[in-house]
């Protein structure tokens, strides 16, 4: 069942839930941060509105710059203003920044160490009909790599605004993940949400969990409902929600470890160097456990539906579901 | 800014001269470094420091400063050099440079010195940041109280990211940002013009709304004049194009572009000490 601890949105099982993008939760968040903070400014590589800078920048026109198609210039000069006690918020497409602009972050960013945020949408395969080009698929192992840098990826528009309001507040480098399309409302307002961070979104309706579901992003979704058909099969699992890839709760991971002894990581992300590859990390060295990675293998998108491509890359319920009972079939 | 007397000049010359030898001490201790433009940016960096600069390095940290940011960080010996002569900190640590544990990195990270405005060293990138902060700075109408400087290379013109950066500062009329890009005509492998020709790099600059102005950059008297012009421009970013000798001081190191990226020997450091030695202002 949902954890009722934190508040999840009570309609999320329902044919008709409520689908908003994190795009758009980002747009709001920003809007706010710039009301509360003067000096949080915008920088936008001729992306505004799908981006969803939009908001801010007809509100604070002054307070945003426009750089053209210019993912290097975007975040070096970003740095400028964050030495100057700016809060920069970047935006363009994940491809191009953190993509395009890696080194630039890296020496202007991260390795001054400037209060800099990367904003990347369009992430992941489910950016849909653009094709492979434009869904990035390595963001969060470019970014996750930088010393400084904190990374997220939020699981839906509510927390996508929380995070927002949130990495406005720190003195850090910092990258949000978005993705373009709508996606069902998971959280609400109420629930709780503090970055670095992992919450317990699903748990079983009685006894231990079999099976350890961690998750970033939008995927959350398809593993609640895999985790639902799951608990009726009688297969009970915990749904681990892991939106601060970096810094990372590795006491969540490790103390849900214990308790399964099977763990499977789901993202929207390649599999090498993404958010399973950091639990990896973690489990290696505190409870080396088996685990099951979902997420792209080694390739790239291409053009169609967002549910066309979640399904072909196998990251759909049905994967995840075969995910866990391949790892609970293991040995070691 | 102040007046620059021939008296206040000669005395210029002299610190400059005092600062190339210092690099060469520092180049040669470190076995490793570049001296070719270190050198040739002495008589800038001194003209900075010693007179244009508005800055305080018993507080180094001082909120109202102009800020200067260096861009191509390989030189980084004439920054570490300069910044020691002014007062920043002991001419001593100059002989820690490129060794481990010390303040004085390969190239400027920041998080060891924390006196400089930017890290750099990877090309291209300091022109972007000086804009960021000259918009800062118009945001929050600090541009009348002081100006951001950005000091870079030729061969930086090759890096795309130079370019963006030429053009949002065209674009934003940021008549609070001078930079003076040191025409030196080499680059690690070669000369600019054969490595990636950059002429007609004035008309360049000129075409992205810049006012552009070039300058003999050993002379402190015209150098001066252009700074103070630059300043005076209220319609836009100003770029001087300083001419400059590449290892400027020693006639062995002068425009070979084999000395950009490379360090003098103990006795090629000997005979380049005795030369700067035997310098007399004038």
């Amino acid at each position: 069942m949902l954890n009722p601890e934190l508040k999840l949105n009570s309609k999320i099982f329902n044919e008709d839930v409520e689908k908003v993008s994190n795009r758009d939760g980002f747009g709001k968040g920003l809007l706010e941060a710039g009301e509360q903070n003067k000096n949080v400014v915008a920088l936008c590589a001729d992306l505004t509105e799908s981006v969803q800078m939009n908001h801010f920048a007809e509100k604070f026109p002054e307070r945003f710059i426009q750089v053209g198609v210019a993912e290097q210039n975007l975040v070096t000069t970003a740095s400028g203003m964050a030495a100057m006690g700016k809060v920069p918020f970047c935006g363009s497409y994940a491809v191009f920044s953190p993509g395009r602009n890696w080194e630039q972050i890296r020496t202007t960013v991260c390795y001054n160490n400037v209060n800099v945020k990367i904003v990347g949408s369009h992430a992941g395969v489910s950016v849909g009909p653009d094709g492979g080009s434009h869904q990035a698929l390595e963001d969060i192992a470019l970014m996750r790599v930088m010393p400084n840098m904190e990374v997220f990826s939020p699981c839906d528009s509510i927390e996508a605004k929380k995070i927002t309001l949130a990495i406005a507040k720190t003195n850090k480098p910092s990258y949000l993940r978005l993705n373009r399309e709508k996606t069902p409302i998971i959280t609400t307002e109420e629930t709780p949400f503090k970055p670095g961070k992992a919450q317990i979104f699903w748990v079983p309706d009685v006894g231990m969990a079999q099976v350890g579901i961690i998750t970033t992003g939008t995927l959350l979704y398809n593993a609640l409902l895999a985790a639902k058909e799951l608990e009726a099969e009688g297969i009970k699992t915990k749904v681990l929600n892991i939106s601060s890839i970096k810094p990372m709760d590795t006491e969540a991971i490790v103390s849900l470890a214990r308790e399964t002894k099977r763990i499977i990581t789901v993202e929207e992300h390649q599999i090498a160097g993404g958010m399973g590859s950091a639990v990896a990390e973690v489990l290696a060295e505190h409870f080396p456990i088996p685990i099951e990675f979902i997420g792209v293998k080694d390739s790239f998108g291409q053009s169609g539906t967002a549910e066309e491509l979640i399904k072909y890359y196998g990251m759909d319920k049905a994967s995840i579901k075969d995910a866990v009972k391949k790892v609970l079939n293991r040995k070691n | 800014m102040d007046y620059l007397s021939p008296e206040k000049i000669k005395n210029l010359q002299i610190k400059a001269n005092d600062i190339r030898k210092s690099i060469i001490e520092m180049l040669v201790e470190a076995k490793s470094g570049h001296t070719a433009g270190a050198l040739g940016m002495a008589d800038i960096f001194t003209l900075f420091y010693f007179h244009a600069l508005r800055h305080d390095p018993r507080n180094p940290l001082w909120e109202e400063r102009d800020k200067l940011i260096l861009s191509n960080g390989h030189i980084c010996p004439v920054l570490y050099a300069t910044m020691a002569h002014a007062g920043y900190f002991s001419l001593e640590e100059l002989k820690t440079l490129r060794k481990f544990g010390s303040r004085l990195q390969g190239h400027p990270h920041r998080e060891y010195l924390p006196f400089m405005e930017t890290s750099s060293g990877p090309l291209g990138c300091g022109l972007a940041q000086a804009v960021g902060m000259a918009l800062a700075d118009k945001l929050d109408k600090k541009d009348k109280e002081r100006f951001i400087y950005c000091l870079m290379s030729d061969g930086e013109h090759d890096e795309g990211n130079t370019w963006e950066a030429i053009m949002l500062a065209g674009k934003n009329k940021l008549n609070n940002l001078i930079v003076v890009v040191d025409r030196n005509n080499i680059q690690i492998e070669g000369e600019t013009e054969n490595i990636m020709p950059l002429e007609p790099v004035t008309d360049k600059w000129r075409a992205f709304n810049w006012k552009v102005m070039q300058v003999w950059g050993h002379d402190f008297k015209k150098l001066n004049e252009k700074i103070e012009l630059a300043q005076e421009n209220n319609d836009g970013p100003t770029v001087i194009i300083a001419h400059t000798i590449p290892g400027k001081g020693v006639k062995e190191f002068e425009n070979n572009y084999k000395w950009h990226g490379k360090a003098p020997s103990k006795k090629e450091g000997e005979m380049a000490l005795k030369e700067l030695n035997e310098f007399r202002p004038q």
